[in-house]
């Protein structure tokens, strides 16, 4: 085995050159520009603007992971348990987004919520509401564009969870008497919490990296951590303090899944 | 078996020519058969044989598509599992995973809106009873297949149901554990008098349990009797053959042999003859069978003989090692003899 263990260096080789090199440049920027020493980190973690875009960007993960990972329940749990038919119409619903580029989707968005999108479009054709509801440039938008996105990642470790639980529990829970509400609360529930642990890690690290979806839903009015690096780049130039906001963002979620892997490593023993 | 009465003063649950159709297929047809009150039934057979399908009806966890369940005269055949109360403990013990042995124990009574005290001290008693004194806040996992199966038993008879109903509760248990298990069960059984209909395949752990055995195979009930009975009196071949082992004659070949049949042996065409009710004969012996050793097999205080007729038919006897006489060796010729009563028509 050992002597085959040379067949993977191209690999480490590219990721070498390819990602730890340039990240390596990326933490020496971030000590050195515009003056060498630790002013990029403090300003990061504590001038107003990027405090405030890392605060939004945690409080609108967390809000985009709940949403997900709840539909996401209520969808693979029609998916593993519904009827044939129920199923057949859930996988089309879970597989077809999976094909549509996440650009194409912002933009599906869009055309759906904007002032003079469908939605604002049939409810004023309703007479339901008078003149248009602001639905898009805010993080209600952002939040709807990055759930809908992430719905799909959510539903895998849930499905593989409520594919392990025992049928039989169930029954016997049944048979004592359980209402189906107490069987869900209290036994079905429960006995899915590692996958519910597992969908929540994987939707949260993911939302915290996002870009596109919620700068073109944001609408630059709801910035996240991502879209103000890609202003320090290109638009502001200010590379020192882009490159800080990113070792922090890479520390961040390395300590975020550090924490939640270990929690989950409990739960699966 | 038919025309035996079912019903008597003392019986629990009845069942009235209860079948189970999936499609087409009859995975269980007319069976009637009464349980008494606190007696202890096993039903046995091989896998396939509807044992478990019937055992899931009187539980209520299966439809049953013809006949009539009945629990103390009255009609109980579509009640919910939980109208009929049983305890149930399922194949693979089906425990809460997530809760701990205390939790999955008292789970039945918290859903019966018991007081919070009375739980606490049912809990406690029946974790004493089944002997995990000191596992009560351990989940499964951390427990033996042993001790997980006592949950299971404590967690099924927790809310003292009037029949406890057992689905191969030993089946995932190795040998030693298994006897064990066995002889907690009886003790269980003796202490609390609850009824008790336990599915098996193996027919030793059914005759050592049981009061009554009911022996199923494609999907219909062979017979139902006491274990000596089903053993000593089979009811058709496939008792016969399926408890312990027998040595089966064809009646035709025996014509011109010395031998006084059974009584009732005129309505059918087979002879069976347990192995231990046949020895080597000796010159008074009445039924005797001439016979050639095939093969000799060294058990210890036995040996096992394999011999042949002159029909050509196979039997087996078992020899005692006793001091001085040694077996008789592969090519002998010998006599086998039985006693009447020991043999049975089929």
């Amino acid at each position: 085995m050992r002597a085959f263990l040379f067949l993977i260096c191209p690999v480490l080789l590219f990721l070498g050159a390819s990602y730890l090199l340039p990240f390596l440049g990326i933490v020496q920027l971030s000590f050195t520009d515009p003056d060498p020493g630790l002013a990029q980190y403090s300003r990061v973690l504590t001038e107003d603007l990027p405090t405030g875009v890392i605060w939004r960007t945690l409080r609108l993960c967390v809000m985009v992971t709940a949403v997900s990972v709840s539909c996401a329940y209520v969808i693979t749990l029609l998916w593993v348990r519904g009827s044939p038919l129920v199923r057949s119409i859930t996988e089309l619903c879970i597989m077809i987004p999976f094909w549509i580029s996440v650009l194409s989707r912002a933009f599906g968005w869009l055309s759906m919520l904007s002032n003079r999108g469908l939605l604002n479009t049939w409810l004023q054709d309703m007479g339901l509401i008078d003149s248009a509801i602001q639905m898009t440039r805010n993080e209600f938008a952002v939040v709807v564009g990055m759930s809908h996105y992430l719905i799909p990642f959510a539903v895998f470790p849930l499905a593989t969870a409520m594919r392990n639980v025992d049928e039989r529990v169930l029954t016997a829970a049944d048979g004592m008497g359980a209402t189906r509400l107490r069987i869900f609360w209290q036994v079905f529930l429960p006995m899915t919490a590692s996958g519910i642990m597992g969908a929540t890690l994987l939707v949260f690290v993911f939302s915290i990296g996002f870009y596109v979806t919620p700068a073109l839903l944001g609408g630059g009015q709801s910035v996240l951590v991502a879209e103000l690096i890609y202003l320090w780049i290109f638009q502001i130039p200010q590379w020192g303090m882009a490159a800080a906001m990113s070792v922090v963002l890479m520390l961040g979620v390395g300590g975020i899944l550090y924490v939640l892997m270990r929690r989950y490593g409990e739960m699966a023993k | 078996m038919k025309s035996e009465a079912i019903v008597s003063d003392t019986t629990q649950i009845e069942a009235r020519s209860v079948g189970k159709k999936y499609g087409k297929f009859h995975a269980l047809r007319d069976v009637s058969l009464g349980v008494s009150e606190g007696e202890f039934l096993s039903l046995l057979g091989p896998s396939g044989s509807g044992k478990t399908t019937f055992l899931m009806m009187l539980g209520g966890y299966e439809p049953v598509t013809s006949g009539q369940l009945r629990l103390d005269g009255q009609d109980m055949t579509t009640w919910s599992a939980n109208q009929r109360g049983f305890g149930m403990v399922f194949q693979g013990y089906a425990l809460f995973p997530h809760l701990t042995v205390a939790e999955n124990i008292a789970f039945p009574l918290k859903v019966q809106k018991r007081s919070k005290a009375q739980i606490v001290d049912r809990v406690a008693q029946m974790v004493e009873m089944v002997g995990l004194d000191g596992h009560a806040d351990k989940k499964p996992k951390a427990l033996s297949g042993g001790q997980q199966q006592r949950v299971a038993l404590a967690r099924a008879l927790a809310y003292e149901p009037k029949v406890l109903l057992l689905d191969e509760p030993f089946s995932a248990l190795d040998k030693n554990l298994r006897g064990q298990m066995q002889e907690e069960l009886r003790r269980l059984h003796r202490e609390l008098g609850t009824t008790f209909v336990f599915v098996t395949h193996d027919q030793e752990e059914a005759l050592a349990l049981s009061s009554r055995v009911a022996i199923f195979n494609q999907g219909a009930l062979q017979q139902i009797g006491t274990p000596a009975e089903v053993y000593e009196r089979p009811a058709n071949r496939f008792t016969a053959e399926f408890l312990g082992d027998i040595n089966i004659l064809s009646l035709a070949g025996l014509s011109d042999a010395p031998i006084e049949l059974p009584t009732n042996a005129a309505a059918f065409d087979t002879l069976a003859i347990r192995p231990e009710h046949m020895r080597l004969a000796t010159d008074t012996d009445a039924n005797q069978l001439p016979a050639t050793v095939r093969d000799r097999v060294y058990l210890g205080s036995k040996s096992r003989l394999l011999l042949e007729t002159r029909a050509g038919e196979e039997l087996m006897l078992y020899f005692d090692n006793g001091p001085g006489v040694p077996p008789p060796a592969a090519g002998t010729e010998l006599r086998v003899a039985w006693n009447t009563p020991d043999s049975f028509a089929i």
